[in-house]
C-alpha cells in the first residue's frame, strides 16, 4: 500500500532535520517500539512490538536511514520479521520544506506485509499503516514543538515558550 | 412404488450414525505410541533464494527431536506428476523438481522451508520461530500472462521459461475453425476468468508416518481419497520403498473435492522422519496451512468464441485459455486443463468445428490441480456463459438456441476426441422446466419488481465425462497410471459378505450403497455385506475416488467380482442339489434347480464352501472369494439442465438466489436419496464458487484470502432449497450397472445457470451488462451497474489481484 501526507511543524528546519536523525526520537516516534540500537550511519537494531488485526507480534529487524540530502530529504526504511506472523516492510520519503510557521514534511509512505499478516491482515493493512504513519508524525511533531494540548501550554510558558523535549533539548 | 431395498432403493446412509455421533475414526484420531508431532517452517515470501538456514537454536529447544531442512532430503526424490501432457510443439512439458522440503528457492507462500519435529505440537512449533533463515526476495511471478512474457523472472532457473505447455486440440482443426469463424454470420465472443477457489474440506490434511526397526516396514496414515496411488507415487518415486514394505491407510475421510487426490510432500516427510528419528511422526494441518499447502482450484482465464450460421446453428468454437499451475506441478495438473477440459467443449452441442488452446503457466502461487469437476467446471462455464450471450446478441430465447443445437442422436462422436454413449438432453431440458416452472417465472419476476428488486433467470445444460477412465486411452494422452478399478468379494462362511474396494468414500456413501448391489444381486439383506476401503494392506491395488467414478469404475469392479462368485457358488448348490450348474436359479437368497421345487440356501452353500465335506473339491477348490480388475470401455456421460433465479438487489447490487432446479440424467441410480445429496453438495459448491468464494493473491505473491474472514464458503443462509430430480435416465451402456456418476455435477452446471440469471436479471433493469467475473459479490455486481469496474476486468491482468471488484 501508499498513501502520501503532509505535516507542518513549528520549528525551523535544521532543527526538524536534526530530530529525525536523533535515536531517541526515532525510538519514541516509532509505534511500539521497545528498542533501537545503532546509529544512522550503522542503522538500528530495532524491536517493535505490534498488532496488525487479529494478529500481535514481536517484531526485530533493521531501521535504515539513506538518501540523506541535509535539510531538505531523506528516506527511513524499516523491515521486520515477526516470526509466525510474518514480516513487515516500510519505508517514507520524507521532504523537508521551509514555510512561514516552520517547516513542512511531505511524506511518501510504502508499506508491505507477509505471511500470517497479509493473510488474516490484508483487509486492515491499509488503515494499519495509515495509523503507523499518522502515529510516527504526530509523535514526531509533539517531540520536536510539544503536545498539541493547550492545558499544558501555560506550564511551557513558564519554562520559556512551547516547546517539545527535543526543542528544549537542542536549544538549552 | 419405491423399492425399500437393493439397487433404487434409499436406505440411509449406515456410515452417518457414526459420523454424526463422534465415532467417526479420522487420521487425526490415529495416535501412534510415542509419537512426535512436526511443524513446518513455510515461507512467507512468494520467491526467494534462501541463503542461509541455521536451526541451532531451534534445535537445542525443549522437546525438539531433530529440525530437518531441504538438505536432509537431497538424496530423496521428487514429488511426481502423474500425468504427461504434449504440447503444440511435440515436446513434453515443462516438468520441475518439487521437493520435499525447500531446496535453495522457495517458491509460493507457504512452501516448506524446514521442519521442527518434537515432543509436542506446541515445542515443535516455538522451536519453529526459532530457526534463522535468510531469504533473498526474488520478483514474483502472479499475472499468468506476464509469466509468460519475455524477460518475466523464471519460478524454476533450470526451464526455459514459466511455459508448462502450450498445448493445441485438435491441432488438424485448426485452419478449419479459424475459417469457419472468419466466414460466419455471427460470432459471439467472451472473455472470462474462472476464479480460483480453495476446496477447504472440512478435516484438514492429516499424516502420521509410522516405521518399525524390528520389521522395516512403514505405515502412513493419511487424509487420502486413494491410498493405493500414494503409496505408488510416494514409495516408488519419492521414498525408494518397495510397495510390499510401505502400507498406507486412509480411514474416515472428512471431504476431499479432488485435493485430497494427490500426494503431498507432508506425507512424504512424515513417513521419511519415522525412520530419521525412530518415532512415528504426526502432522496435523492448521486452516491456515490448508489454505496455503492444499491444491488449489480452478484459476483460468479464457477468450472464447462461439460462431453461428444465418439459422443459429452452431458451427465453431475456438477458445484460448490461459491455466494457472502455481509453484510446481501437483499430481494431476497438468490434466486439468487439457484433457479434462478441452474434450468437453462440446458441450450438449452439434458443434462440427473446435479448437482449443491452452497455455499452462507456473507461478509463484500454490499448485492448482483438480478440483470438483476438474477441467469440465471450466469448459461447462464459458460455453454455456458465450451461448447465453450469444443468444442475447441475436434477441432469441437462450433455451430455444441451446435445443436448436442438441445433439440428438447417439453413440455421438464429437470433434474434440470423444463419443457420447448415450443422453437425452431434450428430455432433461423438459424436465427442469417442469420442475423449475419456467412458465411461471414471469409472474415470480413482476413479484420481484414489485418489491423494488430485479429478478433473472439464468438456465444451462451441462455434459461431463466421469467414470474415469479407460486405461489404454489416457495412457496415449499422457496418464503415467492405469485407472481401471478392483474390487474383492470375500463370502464368509456364514453368508455374511466382505467387500474390499479399492474405491474409497470421503463422504459419498460407499458402505450404504454398494451393499445395495450386491444385495440385489443375491438376495440378501444389505446389513449381511460390509465394505472395507482406505487400507493397502487389506485392498487390493486400486486407484480410488474422483471423477465421479467410485460406482462406474469401482461398482462394476465389484459386480463382476461378484458375478464370479455366484457363477461359483451355483457349482456348489448344483452339487449340493445333484443338478447341473446350467439349470441353477439364484433368487431371493436361495439357489434353486429351474422348474423344480428344490432349493438350497445362500447360508447352506457359503457354508459348505469353507466346510467342504459334501464338495465336488475335485472340480473346484473351497473358500468363496473372488477378485476383479474392472477396467472402463469408454468415461460415462452424465448430462443435465439447471435453472437459477436471483433477485438482484439495485440498490446494493447483492444477489440472493430465489429458486434452483437442476434436472440431471445419470444413468441408473443406485440410492436416489445419496444422490440427491450429492447433487445438493455439488450445487453449493457451485453457488460458492458464483458468488462467494475467491482466491486472492496480490501482485507480491501474498496469499491474501487465507482464513474464513477473507475466504466466503457458502453458508446455509445463502441457499434457497433445491429441486433435483434424476428421473430422466440413460443408463450408461458399456458398465454393468448402467450408471453414469453424479459426484461432481452440481459443481459443473450451477456457476453458469447463477451468472446467467444475474446477468438476465441487470438486463432487466436496464442495465445491459455482457459479464462479470465470479464471485458476482455485491461489491462487483455494484461496479458492472455503475460502470465502474475496474480496469483490466475479465482479463490476466485484471485476474492477478484477485481482491480487487
Amino acid at each position: 500500500m501508499e498513501l502520501k501526507d503532509s505535516r507542518e511543524v513549528a520549528a525551523e528546519r535544521p532543527v526538524v532535520w536534526a530530530a529525525i536523525l536523533d535515536p531517541e526520537v526515532l525510538k519514541a516516534c516509532i509505534p511500539g517500539c521497545t528498542e533501537l540500537e545503532g546509529s544512522v550511519e550503522e542503522g538500528y537494531a530495532a524491536t517493535v512490538v505490534q498488532k496488525v488485526g487479529p494478529v500481535k507480534a514481536t517484531f526485530k529487524g533493521t531501521v535504515t536511514i539513506s538518501d540523506m540530502v541535509e535539510p531538505t530529504s531523506l528516506t527511513i526504511t524499516g523491515e521486520g520479521k515477526g516470526g509466525a506472523a510474518g514480516f513487515a516492510k516500510g519505508g517514507a520519503d520524507v521532504t523537508l520544506t521551509e514555510t512561514d510557521g516552520g517547516t513542512r514534511l511531505d511524506y511518501d509512505v510504502e508499506a508491505k506485509v507477509g505471511g500470517k499478516l497479509a493473510q488474516l491482515g490484508s483487509r486492515v493493512i491499509d488503515g494499519f499503516a495509515k495509523k503507523m504513519a499518522d502515529q510516527f508524525f504526530t509523535r514526531f511533531q509533539e517531540a520536536v514543538e510539544g503536545p498539541a494540548d493547550p492545558d499544558e501550554a501555560p506550564e511551557a510558558e513558564e519554562t520559556g515558550g512551547k516547546k517539545g523535549w527535543f526543542k528544549r533539548l537542542v536549544k538549552n | 412404488m419405491p423399492k425399500d431395498t437393493g439397487i433404487g432403493a434409499s436406505p440411509k446412509r449406515r456410515e452417518d450414525v457414526r459420523f454424526l455421533t463422534g465415532d467417526g475414526n479420522y487420521t487425526d484420531d490415529i495416535n501412534v505410541h510415542g509419537q512426535a508431532y512436526v511443524h513446518f517452517l513455510r515461507s512467507d515470501v512468494a520467491h526467494g533464494r534462501i541463503t542461509s538456514i541455521d536451526t541451532a537454536e531451534a534445535g537445542a529447544m525443549p522437546g525438539v527431536v531433530r529440525v530437518f531442512t531441504g538438505k536432509d532430503f537431497e538424496g530423496v526424490g521428487s514429488i511426481p506428476c502423474g500425468w504427461q501432457v504434449t504440447g503444440r510443439d511435440g515436446k513434453p512439458m515443462q516438468e520441475p523438481a518439487h521437493p520435499v522440503l525447500a531446496q535453495g528457492k522457495v517458491r509460493h507462500v507457504g512452501d516448506p522451508i524446514a521442519a521442527v519435529v518434537a515432543d509436542t505440537p506446541a515445542q515443535a512449533r516455538d522451536a519453529a520461530e526459532a530457526i534463522m533463515v535468510d531469504i533473498e526476495d526474488l520478483p514474483a511471478v502472479v499475472d499468468m500472462k506476464a509469466a509468460v512474457a519475455d524477460g518475466a523472472t523464471k519460478v524454476h532457473d533450470d526451464l526455459e521459461n514459466n511455459l508448462c505447455y502450450d498445448w493445441g486440440f485438435v491441432e488438424d482443426n485448426r485452419d478449419a475453425v479459424d475459417k469457419a469463424i472468419k466466414d460466419a454470420a455471427h460470432v459471439t465472443t467472451l472473455e472470462l476468468v474462472n476464479n480460483r477457489l480453495v476446496a477447504n474440506p472440512m478435516e484438514p490434511r492429516v499424516a502420521v508416518g509410522v516405521w518399525e526397526k524390528g520389521t522395516d516396514n512403514y505405515t502412513l496414515y493419511t487424509t487420502s481419497q486413494n491410498p493405493h496411488v500414494i503409496r505408488l507415487l510416494m514409495g516408488a518415486f519419492v521414498l525408494g520403498i518397495p510397495e510390499h514394505k510401505l502400507r498406507v491407510v486412509a480411514p474416515d475421510v472428512g471431504g476431499g473435492f479432488g485435493t485430497k487426490i494427490f500426494h503431498y510432500a507432508e506425507e512424504a516427510f512424515c513417513t521419511f522422519a519415522a525412520k530419521a528419528c525412530r518415532r512415528p511422526v504426526k502432522w496435523t494441518a492448521s486452516r491456515s496451512e490448508a489454505f496455503m499447502s492444499d491444491a488449489h482450484g480452478r484459476d483460468h482465464v479464457t477468450k472464447i468464441e462461439l460462431a453461428l450460421d444465418a439459422d443459429h446453428n452452431f458451427t465453431a468454437v475456438r477458445t484460448e485459455t490461459y491455466a494457472n499451475m502455481g509453484a510446481y506441478l501437483s499430481t494431476f495438473a497438468p490434466s486439468v486443463p487439457t484433457w479434462l477440459h478441452g474434450t468437453l467443449m462440446a458441450g450438449n452441442y452439434r458443434t462440427p468445428l473446435i479448437y482449443v488452446n491452452v497455455k499452462a503457466v507456473f507461478t509463484n502461487t500454490v499448485p492448482v490441480d483438480a478440483y470438483r469437476g476438474a477441467g469440465r467446471p471450466e469448459a461447462t462455464f464459458q460455453l454455456e456463459r458465450v451461448i447465453d450471450k450469444a443468444a442475447r446478441e441475436l434477441g432469441v430465447d437462450p433455451i430455444e438456441l441451446r435445443r436448436k443445437n442438441f445433439i440428438t442422436e447417439f453413440p455421438y462422436a464429437t470433434p474434440v476426441a470423444v463419443e457420447y454413449d448415450t443422453g437425452d438432453y431434450p428430455a432433461t431440458m423438459d424436465k427442469l422446466s417442469e420442475i423449475a416452472d419456467l412458465s411461471g417465472f414471469d409472474a415470480r419476476r413482476k413479484e420481484s419488481e414489485a418489491k423494488g428488486k430485479w429478478r433473472g433467470l439464468g438456465v444451462n445444460c451441462y455434459i461431463e465425462a466421469c467414470g474415469i477412465a479407460p486405461s489404454n486411452l489416457v495412457g496415449q494422452l499422457g496418464a503415467r497410471a492405469g485407472l481401471y478399478e478392483s474390487a474383492t468379494v470375500r463370502v464368509n462362511a456364514t453368508g455374511g459378505i466382505t467387500v474390499m474396494t479399492g474405491s474409497h468414500s470421503h463422504g459419498q456413501g460407499h458402505e450404504t450403497s454398494f451393499p445395495q448391489v450386491i444385495a440385489e444381486m443375491i438376495g440378501i439383506d444389505e446389513s449381511m455385506v460390509e465394505i472395507v476401503h482406505g487400507d493397502t494392506a487389506n485392498t487390493p491395488m486400486g486407484m480410488g475416488t474422483y471423477g465421479s467414478r467410485s460406482i462406474a469404475v469401482g461398482g462394476s469392479a465389484m459386480v463382476r467380482a461378484a458375478e464370479k462368485v455366484v457363477n461359483k457358488a451355483k457349482k456348489i448348490a448344483a452339487h449340493l442339489l445333484e443338478a447341473s450348474d446350467s439349470d441353477i436359479e439364484l433368487k431371493e437368497g436361495k439357489f434353486s434347480v429351474a422348474g423344480t421345487d428344490k432349493s438350497v440356501a445362500w447360508g447352506d452353500v457359503t457354508l459348505a464352501a469353507y466346510v467342504p465335506h459334501n464338495y465336488p473339491l475335485e472340480d473346484i477348490e473351497p473358500g468363496l472369494e473372488e477378485t476383479a480388475f474392472y477396467d472402463p470401455a469408454n468415461f460415462t456421460y452424465p448430462s443435465g439442465a439447471y435453472a437459477c433465479e436471483v433477485e438482484v438487489d439495485p440498490e446494493t447490487g447483492q444477489v440472493t438466489i430465489e429458486r434452483f432446479a437442476a434436472a440431471d440424467d445419470f444413468g441408473n441410480v443406485i440410492n436416489p436419496m445419496i444422490v440427491s445429496g450429492q447433487v445438493h453438495g455439488g450445487i453449493a459448491q457451485g453457488v460458492g464458487q458464483a458468488l462467494l468464494e475467491n482466491c486472492s493473491y496480490d501482485s507480491e505473491g501474498q496469499l491474501l484470502s487465507a482464513s474464513y474472514m477473507d475466504y466466503a464458503m457458502p453458508r446455509a443462509a445463502d441457499l434457497p432449497m433445491f429441486t433435483v430430480d434424476h428421473s430422466c435416465q440413460t443408463p450408461c451402456t458399456h458398465n454393468p450397472l448402467g450408471v453414469k456418476g453424479c459426484g461432481e455435477a452440481g459443481a459443473i452446471g450451477s456457476p453458469p445457470s447463477v451468472v446467467n440469471a444475474v446477468i438476465d436479471a441487470l438486463h432487466s433493469g436496464g442495465c445491459k451488462i455482457d459479464h462479470i467475473d465470479m464471485p458476482l459479490t455485491p461489491s462487483r455486481v455494484w461496479a458492472a451497474m455503475t460502470g465502474a469496474a475496474a480496469a483490466g476486468h475479465g482479463t490476466a491482468e485484471g485476474r492477478s489481484v484477485g481482491g480487487e471488484v
